[in-house]
Formats: C-alpha cells, structure tokens, sequence
C-alpha cells in the first residue's frame, strides 16, 4: 500500500479544535452580536413594568435565566418546537447526518480504506456540509421534455413524506409530534406513498432510465408492502392497539422481539426493500439503468430526495425499535437532577447562581431519548451493514424472495401470536 | 425509386412494447463503448455492441516508426496487461532481426508477464465487482492489486506502462535483491486473493446472480472463435503457454483451469484461477531462473528487418493476442497488425444477451473479459 492518510495526532487535533473555535468566535464578535444590536436597534421596543425595554437591556434579559427560561419553557411546549426541533425534523436529520457519517466512515474501514478525511480536519467531519454546499450551488437542470411541475414537485413531496412518517415516531414518554390513535395505520398510508411519489418523479421525468427505474421502484415496493404489514400485525394483535405510544408502553417488561422473532426479521428484511439499500438498490442499480429513478435530479432536487431517504432511513430504523426492540423503555441510567440546585443554586466562589425553571428535561424523557437514540443507532448500523457485504440481486429474485418466502414466514408470526394471545401467555391476564 | 434498400438502410417495424436503450458511451455500466440494448419489459431481444469509440490507430502508427521506437506505443491499447500486449510483437521482431535472446532474459520476461497478468486481473474484477454492485469487491481487489504494482515499479522503473519488453531481452536488469522482495509479496498476494473466495465467489447472492446466466456452450465457443479465459471456461482446454509455449514456459509446470458449466460465474472465476496458478508460476521461475548474466542483446543502431512476414501470439490477460508483422527490409515495419482476444470474445456476447434479462447485462457483458480499448486499438 503505499497511499496511507496520515495518522492521528492528538496534538493536531486540538490544535484544530482551537482553530475551529477562534473562527466561530470570530465571526459571533465580528457579525453576529452587531447583527444582534442592529435589529433589536429597529425594532420599536415596548414599555414592561413600566420600563422601556432597550436594546441592553434586552441582551441583559438574555443572560438572565431566571428571565430567559420560562421563554424556553413557553417554546418547548409548542407545537412548532415539537415539529422543527426535538421529536420532529431537527433530531431526525441530526440522526439523519449523523447515518451519513458513520456510513462513509465504516464502509471505508471495512473496505481497507480511510473514507472522508480531510473536510473539517477532524476525520471528515465536515464532508456532508461540503456535499451540501455543492449540491446547493451546482445548476437544477430539467429535461426539456420533462412534465415541469410534477418534476420540480417530487423531491418536494418526497421530502415532506418522510417528515410526515418521523413525525408519527414516539421518541420519549409523551414526546410524539402527532399522538394519534391510529399510528400504525398512518404509517402504512405513508409507506404506500412513497412508491406514487417514485413513479410520479420517474414518469414525469420523460426518460428512458428514470422510467425503467421507476417501474422497478414500483414492483418493489408495492411488492414488499405486503409482508411488511402482515409482519406489523402480529404486534397489533398482542397490544390490541394501532397507537404507536401504547405499544412502545406496552413493553416495560419485554420487548416483541423476544416472542415475535420472525417478525421482526421479516420486518428486517422488507425495511432493506422499502428503504432500497443494498442488496435491494435495484431501483437505483448504477451499472444497469445509471442512477435508476434519480438519474435526471440534479442539483438540489437529488439532495433533497437523499435527505428524504435519510430521513426514512431513520424513521424506518425508529419504527422498528417502537414495535419490536421496546422504544424507550430501559433500565434508568440518567441520575436525577440534583435538588441542592434548585434551593440552594449554584456555588461558583464568591457568587451563587440562583437559577429557577430547571430542569428542562425531566429524567424519564432524558433517560428514555437515550436509550431510543442506542438502539436506533444499533438498527441502523445493522441496515448499513449489507451494503459491504452483498452485491445486489435481480428483479426476479427479489420478487420471489417477497412473494413467496416473506408473506409465508409473515402468516407464521401471524398465528405465532395468536397462539400466544390464546394461550394466555401474553395479553390480558399474562406476562403483560 | 425502387421499393429495394439495402439490408442496412431498410427501415425496420416498430414495436410498440419495444424499448432501444443506448447503454453508453456515456453509462456507468458500459466502458468506452455503446451496447444498443433493446428490451422487452425486462428481458433483453436484441443486443448490437458498438465498439469504436477510442480507436487510435495504433497499427497506423506503427508504420511510420522503426522497431525500437514502436515499442512504448504499441503497448497502449491495454496498459493493465502492457507487458503481455507488447509480448508477440517483440517476440516477432526478434524473429525478423534473427536475434537470440538470453536465457536470464527470458525467465525476466516470463516473471514480468505473470506478474502483469495478475495486475489486469485484479482490475478486471474489480470492475467485476462494480457492475455487480458490490463495492467491497471493488476496494478490496484495487487495494491489492498495489502490491504488484510496487513490485513492477522496481522491477520497471513505470507503474503501469512499463514498456519493458525490447527485442533482444529486457531493457534493464532485475535491481539487486528483487527475487526475495518478489518471492514475499507473490507469497502474501497468493494467501490474500484465496480469501476472495470466502468473501465473493461462495457469497449467496453473488452465486444467484451468476449461476446459470448467459451460458456458452462448448460447441458454440469454438464456432464463435472466442479464447482466453472465455473459452476455459466453456470447457475448453485451451492455453497458449502449453499448447503453443514460447520463451521458457515448456520448461515451467503449468496447470490450465478449466470449468464445464459457461455460465457468467464460471467465466468469472477462470481469471481468479489463473491467478493463483500465476503466482506458482512465478515462484517456479524465481528458482528456476540463471542468478546472473545479461539480459539484452546488443542491437545494431535502427536495425532493419528481413524481407518476410511472422505471426506471433502469447496467453495474455484475456486469451489468445497475435501479432502480425510485414517487413520489407526497412527500418520501419510494412505492417503491424494485433489480432486482439477482445474483440473475439465480444462476439459472443449478442448471443449470450438474447433472452436475458436486462439486470444480467453487466454481469455477462464484464465476464466476457472484454476490454474495449484493447478491441478499438
């Protein structure tokens, strides 16, 4: 071998950590506390207790938690929070970048290779805000004969498909953006919008390789919906409820995998299809038909449909972990939040920080988002994983592989559970 | 005007279920040619392959150079197997200059031309590894396909285009302690490319994909005059370096793989086979080989060959490779023709894609040890 990437330094690393902090410190001073100070300057400020509210003391309030914290209280319990931050589209795509990474990283180590390196200094950390970068500035090229607003709709669409299904996933006791009572039916609607949304993207592309790659989207997924809700089923007919909170509550004790092994690796498998991942990319079989479906996206149209796929990608390992693995429940690991600072506040020296609100989180949520985020990790390193193994199967052995071995095992876990259910060994009156 | 076209120009039915598909020029699963693919649903009924597109003229070329000075262009069409592509043009020359070659010579030569094998090898199934869609199979054969590399760079002084081969031998001798470099990397490559076949050749899916698909019999592989590694494994027992040996290979024990089936797995695994058996004959030649004395006859300045034709040809990479030259006691050659093993075995693959599905296409379509730039020359 005679390339190899240089080795890591712990020097050099923090050296590049003091580099990274100088520059954001840089650019706060120099840009973003003048922006600060310019707007809040404009702004026509109100009088509040019968003071006028200036622009310092504004920053004052800022720095003031016993101000600023029933703010940030006010906004957790909204609506929008729970949409753009937490449960919703922020921590799926923070989860969602976070796939990205490990995926270069581990398909390089497992492949004797070293992966993104050098953007970002630190290991590559940078590299998928590089490709965002690029994929935001290079040019949206729409095929002349291309149906435009269906072409231009698709990503869109797509991308607004994926948020919906994160926004059906308990992350923590209580923390769901929709809390719906028929969940589970809202996730199979979601799922059989994908393959409408592949179709129409392909089909309006007007191309000969879009469309061959659409009708294999098309094949597969419709295909392999229908393991995939018989292998849910099971499930249903244990907890006897469609609402994705209750089951993943239902599981204090045990989780479904230990009584509905097949199941789950039916569900295993159809996620693979659903989700297109290797040995199931047909849709996206690079040696065949280009890039399958997305070969005339360019531009920010492709990044969006992968941010679309990420974000399913995350939803899918989410829904497997709520169903199967338990959702949030798990031994309590987070200590609880120390009492003496809410009486007593903080000692620092000479000066006591009193700070009222705390805390923000309460240890149930914390503990369960933890043991959530472990085990979604644990899924999806276990989704990635094919993609260094397998090479990628035909169209005919996929839809054998679907129609007849994956509906079959489905129909087994189906009276798996019934027999469990009338044994007495689960559902009302047994283990749980 | 006649109803009468020529068959070429006689406009053909259009069928409405039919759909032509350009896989190339530009196709990530094509190489530097077209394959005019038109497709029934999934299954493949008509394929026409359109090499051309990097032809560069290099028997032109080779008219207007003298023998020496041909010698860094003719090993061009293939710079993976550069040593087996100038192999029976120098060992041509060499007929037509009525030049001896040195014993130690030849053993150099026989170690550099197994040594290359293995390089184009390596490249082709790595590519291999592509078109199935498995990209450990493609960092994994690329990686080690370094070592050889390394191993040529000090042989040669030139990673990949060596031109090493001269009439009258070699152009410079081994570097002093090569043979035990040599003997160690042989040894750890041949360890490393048996766990190929754990991790690629007896995977599941990989077997699926290959088994059975685009099968050439033994009858229709002769007929269509395919060689190499296409032909070995249609269960032909066929193999230049024992059939015809040419240097000091009748003096190496050589085994010749050869498998029955003429499917796509079968044509992917002969090369891997070969591989292996390279590496033995490698160590063979190592021992076997003077431990001094020269390696290159001295030539006249611009020496002019004698007034009549040779056909020669070598086991290269991918099959049986001729070289024809025409001297007409000049310096320069008459005429260098490369009856190249590319283009034979791309005949076949019309025939093999006929019914195919069309996600077999790669995979057959890179079985056939076809290399299009060898094919344009």
């Amino acid at each position: 071998m005679s390339v190899i990437a240089p080795n890591f330094k712990l020097s050099e690393f923090i050296k590049s950590l003091l580099d990274n902090a100088f520059w954001g410190v840089l650019l706060m001073v120099l840009v973003g506390i003048p922006a600060v100070m310019m707007v809040l300057f404009f702004i026509e400020m109100p009088v509040i207790n019968g003071e006028l509210l200036t622009p310092f003391l504004a920053l004052t309030w800022l720095a003031d938690p016993s101000r600023i914290l029933p703010v940030v209280h006010a906004f957790m319990a909204t609506d929008m929070f729970r949409v753009m931050a937490f449960p919703g589209f922020g921590f799926a795509a923070l989860l969602a970048a976070g796939t990205i990474f490990v995926e270069r990283k581990m398909l390089a180590k497992l492949q004797l290779r070293v992966g993104p390196f050098y953007c970002g200094k630190i290991e590559g950390i940078l590299q998928l805000m590089g490709d965002g970068l690029k994929l935001i500035s290079k040019e949206i090229i729409i095929p002349a004969k291309a149906d435009k607003p269906l072409f231009w709709a698709a990503p869109v669409i797509f991308v607004g498909a994926a948020a919906a299904f994160v926004a059906l996933i308990p992350v923590a006791p209580g923390w769901v953006v929709a809390d719906v009572d028929l969940g589970l039916l809202g996730v199979f609607a979601v799922i059989g919008f994908f393959p409408i949304i592949t179709i129409l993207s392909a089909w309006s592309a007007n191309s000969k390789f879009p469309f061959i790659g659409g009708i294999r989207a098309l094949f597969q997924m419709v295909s392999f919906e229908i393991p995939l809700i018989l292998s849910l089923l099971g499930v249903v007919i244990l907890t006897g409820t469609l609402n994705l909170s209750e089951i993943a509550a239902s599981q204090s004790s045990f989780p479904w995998i230990v009584f509905l092994p097949i199941g789950a690796i039916v569900f295993f498998i159809t996620m693979l299809a659903e989700l297109e991942r290797i040995p199931f990319d047909l849709p996206e079989a690079e040696s065949e038909i280009v890039a399958g479906w997305l070969t005339e996206l360019s531009g920010m149209m492709y990044g969006l449909v992968q941010l679309g796929t990420y974000l399913k990608l995350y939803a899918f390992a989410a829904l497997f972990v709520v169903l199967f693995l338990g959702g949030w429940n798990g031994p309590m690991i987070v200590p609880p939040f120390p009492a003496e600072i809410l009486t007593d506040g903080i000692v620092m020296g000479p000066i006591t920080a009193k700070i009222p609100g705390l805390p923000l989180f309460t240890q149930e949520m914390l503990n369960g988002t933890l043991w959530f985020v472990l085990k979604t990790v644990g899924v999806i390193f276990f989704i990635l994983l094919p993609r260094g193994v397998f090479p990628r199967i035909r169209i005919d052995m996929l839809l054998n592989l679907g129609w007849t071995k994956l509906i079959g095992l489905a129909f087994v876990n189906i009276f798996i559970a019934l027999g469990l259910l009338y044994a007495g060994v689960l559902g009302p009156g047994g283990l749980q | 005007m006649t109803a009468e076209l020529p068959p070429g120009l006689a406009l053909q039915k259009v069928d409405e279920r039919i759909m032509t598909l350009n896989v190339g020029p530009q196709h990530p699963g094509s190489g530097h040619m077209r394959i005019v693919v038109q497709i029934d649903g999934d299954y493949i009924v008509a394929c026409d392959p359109d090499p051309g597109y990097v032809h560069r003229g290099e028997e032109k070329m080779a008219e207007y150079r003298n023998y020496i000075t041909n010698i860094p262009h003719l090993e061009r069409p293939v710079i993976h197997d550069s040593c087996n592509v100038l192999y029976p043009y120098v060992l041509g020359v060499e007929e037509l200059l009525g030049i001896e070659v040195p014993e130690r010579a030849k053993y150099v030569r026989v170690i550099a031309s197994e040594l290359n094998r293995c390089i184009y090898i390596m490249y082709w199934l790595a590519i291999y590894g592509i078109f199935l869609g498995h990209s450990t199979m493609f960092m994994w054969p690329a990686g080690d396909r370094e070592l050889l590399i390394d191993l040529m760079e000090k042989m040669t002084g030139a990673r990949v285009t060596h031109a090493h081969f001269v009439p009258g031998g070699v152009r410079n001798d081994l570097p002093p302690n090569f043979e035990d470099v040599c003997l160690r990397q042989v040894n750890y490559f041949e360890k490393r490319i048996k766990e190929y076949a754990a991790v690629f050749y007896d995977n599941p899916i990989l077997i699926s994909r290959t088994r059975d698909t685009g099968i050439l019999s033994r009858q229709d592989a002769i007929r269509l005059g395919t060689t190499g590694s296409v032909l070995r494994a249609s269960g032909v027992d066929y193999d230049l370096r024992k059939k015809e040996p040419y240097d000091v290979y009748d003096e190496l024990d050589i085994h010749t793989n050869v498998m029955k089936e003429g499917d796509s797995y079968a044509r992917s695994r002969i090369p891997w086979l070969d591989m292996i058996e390279s590496c033995k004959i490698i160590k063979q030649a190592l021992q076997k080989m003077p431990k001094s004395g020269s390696v290159r006859v001295k030539l006249k300045p611009n020496p002019k060959g004698k007034n009549e034709t040779v056909y020669k040809r070598v086991e290269s990479g991918r099959g049986s490779l001729g070289c024809y030259v025409v001297s007409d006691s000049k310096p320069e050659p008459y005429r260098v023709k490369l009856s190249v093993p590319s283009f034979r075995n791309l005949i076949a693959l019309p025939y093999l894609l006929k019914g195919e599905k069309l996600g077999n296409m790669p995979s057959v379509y890179w079985s056939l040890n076809y290399w299009p730039v060898e094919a344009d020359r």
